[in-house]
């Protein structure tokens, strides 16, 4: 008994303390909160919805970091702004004038389609130049190098794209077959917020199939499990690992629109925060795990907004929106202490890392 | 023989640091208490401005820096000098205002300060300036605690701005008196500009009689404004009649264009301030914005020096000014331009000396001043500003005055 005691770690103690005062303060909020329940269950609705569509589009980004660090072990900080360019260069060049001249609300399909269409293929061009420029010359470098040119790249594109656009905030146009609300379980939800998240489900599926399926993917997986073995199967690793980055791109430049449907407006600090969420989001749900990406994301957009009104206004906190991040970042710590690989992440330390 | 070098070395160099500290003493006698800022005779004098001129609020403090290169331009030579411009951005946040008055004080050539445009900035340069002797005109900074000597105000610190408690005491006697309305709520985003107006804002509003049904805040860089709006559709008094949010331009856009989508919320009559007033404010806003109301300084400037201000703009910068606080920059620059004139000492070889303490007494000494903005007098605590308000909307796009 004595010596079992002794086998316990001061630092342990601390810990399990911090955890179960996490827990407590967590469940005393939320039962403070439902006994005066101040909100009708169609609020709830209304933040869970809310919640989802914010978390759809941090799983379409989240995508790319998975998938960047599924192939290269590297966190790419300057995927924010591949979303960022991708959106930017559609508004100021497609919706602004489609608008202008009225024929976005004449033929809002095409409208939209040619939107997305420019968006994705910026946020690839982009992805692709960095990738060339400042990626794979430091291939072989120790990890953190490519790391710190991430976050060079991220704020070179940041800024190249203030110079390329201005500084101000962009309106996105309002497209009349998106605006408005349909009835949905009880509630009314926007119908931009439903399109973010039917496209985020098809965009999913789809590009899970295409990585398990198509010979592509297959190769992309190759080159995850072990590049130079890939490279002796005749896999091309350089343009495999381009593919990656492309597709990731895609994905962040097709959240950008969604992102702009919803919010209205562009600027070209955008891509900063929703790209930490994000990365947040893919770390969440385990990194490298396409499945985990999608509910690491849905996960943190729920409780950004499901999270503040049911830990925090029970408790009477003043102006307890402003503490969503500290909310969703507690959470993080919370499930990274149970649980260091994600929620549906792999043990590191056995193949990879 | 080693020896007798060393000797001879040590002596020259002593002789040499004699000769030097007999020329670095200049012809006339630096006595203030905070030391002097020398000009030599072709020197230009040097003057700092530090305004947020990157970033989502970029039209606010350039618009700012274009009062305070107006009044240069149309000032000439000040005490026989030139004058020149370092423009450092404030970024509108704390660590912008920092960085930015760190590296004015590390400048000795700065004679003042023209900044900062968001209070977020202000309060810790204030700090920095003040603790370096130096000396700061705000022409923008509206928070109520910057000119309070129990929360934020430091002894180098005045402004051409109104304070907040003016203006979030017009913007409830519009909302109460003119509208009508008795229940309201309002949302700040954490800044000292926003949380005090906001605060002012409920105070005055409560004190007339109204309701304050919610009292929250967002956080800058929020783009999601549905849940703390759907909170404050659903607050225990009801949804409010009136909701007004202060924020800067991002954010408010967001607010603006949201609060329309939320379920109780349609109704409510929506309002800003001067944070959210500028040309690309409105296209962010868009029509959502449409009816929407802003507080702000009363721009119906009259006066022939603001006919000539603004066919100066025209020609240096191709349009009308761009936001609101272009006439109080101009004061404010005008007031340090007098101040040296007055307390710079010239000597006979045109050389210039300007006493730190002396210019801040100047400053805070200011009385009857004739500017664009008004007839400016200081208080003890450095609020110099003739504040008038007025409440206008949004209506196709432009601002319209429509009150009082």
């Amino acid at each position: 008994m004595q010596r079992r005691l002794q086998n316990i770690n001061y630092l342990d103690v601390v810990l399990w303390l911090i955890r179960v005062a996490i827990i407590v303060f967590v469940l005393w909020g939320t039962i403070a909160t439902l006994r005066e329940n101040p909100y009708s269950s169609r609020n709830w609705i209304d933040f869970i919805v809310l919640g989802i569509a914010q978390g759809s589009m941090y799983a379409l980004i989240a995508i790319g970091y998975t998938l960047v660090y599924g192939v290269l072990f590297m966190i790419n900080f300057a995927h924010g702004e591949f979303f960022m360019s991708g959106i930017m260069t559609a508004t100021v060049f497609i919706a602004g004038p489609l608008d202008a001249s009225g024929y976005m609300n004449k033929h809002p399909i095409l409208s939209l389609l040619l939107i997305l269409l420019v968006a994705m293929l910026t946020s690839v061009g982009v992805a692709l130049l960095t990738e060339r420029v400042a990626y794979r010359p430091l291939r072989k470098a120790p990890r953190l190098v490519p790391l710190i040119t991430a976050i060079g790249a991220s704020f070179f594109l940041q800024y190249t794209f203030r110079g390329l656009y201005g500084s101000e905030v962009k309106p996105f146009p309002v497209i009349n077959i998106l605006s408005g609300k349909i009835p949905f379980l009880g509630t009314e939800i926007l119908r931009s917020q439903m399109v973010v998240i039917v496209v985020t489900i098809f965009m999913l599926i789809g590009l899970y199939l295409f990585i398990m399926r198509s010979k592509t993917g297959k190769a992309i997986r190759a080159v995850a499990e072990d590049k130079d073995v890939a490279a002796l199967m005749g896999i091309d690793v350089d343009r495999t690992i381009a593919i990656t980055f492309a597709l990731g791109a895609s994905m962040a430049g097709a959240a950008g629109v969604l992102y702009a449907l919803v919010f209205r407006q562009v600027h070209f600090f955008m891509g900063f925060l929703p790209g930490l969420k994000a990365f947040t989001a893919a770390v969440l749900g385990g990194i490298g795990s396409i499945p985990g990406a999608a509910i690491g994301g849905l996960f943190l957009g729920i409780f950004e907004s499901v999270g503040p009104p049911l830990f925090l206004d029970g408790l009477n906190v003043p102006a307890y929106h402003q503490l969503k991040d500290v909310i969703t970042f507690t959470l993080l710590v919370l499930i990274l202490i149970f649980r260091p690989q994600g929620i549906l992440g792999e043990r590191l330390g056995e193949k990879k890392a | 023989m080693n020896k007798r070098l060393n000797i001879v070395l040590a002596l020259l160099i002593a002789a040499s640091l004699v000769l030097s500290a007999c020329g670095a003493s200049g012809p006339a006698e630096c006595t203030d208490d905070l030391g002097c800022v020398e000009y030599g005779p072709d020197d230009p004098i040097r003057i700092a401005s530090a305004l947020v001129i990157t970033g989502a609020n970029a039209e606010l403090g350039l618009d700012s820096q274009h009062g305070v290169e107006i009044a240069i331009d149309m000032r000439g030579p000040v005490a026989g000098h030139s004058v020149e411009l370092q423009a450092e951005d404030d970024g509108c946040n704390a660590e912008g205002g920092q960085a930015a008055g760190q590296k004015i004080v590390s400048d000795p050539s700065i004679v003042a300060v023209v900044g900062t445009s968001c209070s977020g900035a202000g309060v810790p340069m204030s700090k920095v300036i003040s603790d370096a002797g130096y000396v700061m005109v705000s022409p923008s900074n509206t928070a109520p605690s910057l000119t309070d000597p129990n929360e934020a105000w430091n002894p180098g610190y005045l402004r051409t701005a109104h304070n907040d408690k003016v203006q979030g005491a017009a913007i409830a006697q519009f909302a109460h008196d003119e509208l009508g309305l008795t229940t309201a709520a309002a949302i700040h985003d954490g800044d000292p500009y926003t949380e005090g107006l906001a605060n002012v804002f409920r105070e005055s509003f409560e004190g007339m009689g109204g309701t304050v049904v919610a009292f929250t805040a967002v956080s800058k860089g929020d783009t999601d404004m549905r849940p703390v709006l759907t909170a404050v559709a659903a607050s225990e008094g009801g949804a409010p009649e009136f909701l007004f949010f202060p924020v800067f331009t991002a954010e408010c856009a967001f607010l603006a264009k949201q609060s329309k989508e939320v379920a109780g919320l349609e109704n409510t009559v929506i309002a800003a301030a001067d944070g959210c007033v500028s040309d690309a404010a409105a296209e962010a806003i868009g029509d959502a914005g449409e009816g929407m109301y802003f507080s702000g300084p009363d721009l119906s400037f009259s006066g022939d020096t603001y006919v000539t201000f603004k066919e100066k703009y025209n020609t240096l910068f191709g349009s009308d000014p761009i936001s609101v606080f272009h006439a109080h920059a101009f004061d404010a620059t005008n007031m340090i331009f007098d101040c040296i004139e007055q307390v710079g000492v010239s000597s006979d070889d045109g050389s210039l000396s300007v006493g730190r303490q002396a210019m801040r007494s100047c400053l805070y000494a200011t009385s009857g001043f004739q500017g664009i903005t008004g007839t400016l007098t200081c208080d003890q605590y450095g609020d110099c500003a003739d504040p008038k308000i007025s409440v206008s909307q949004l209506q196709g796009g432009e601002y319209v005055r429509i009150w009082p």
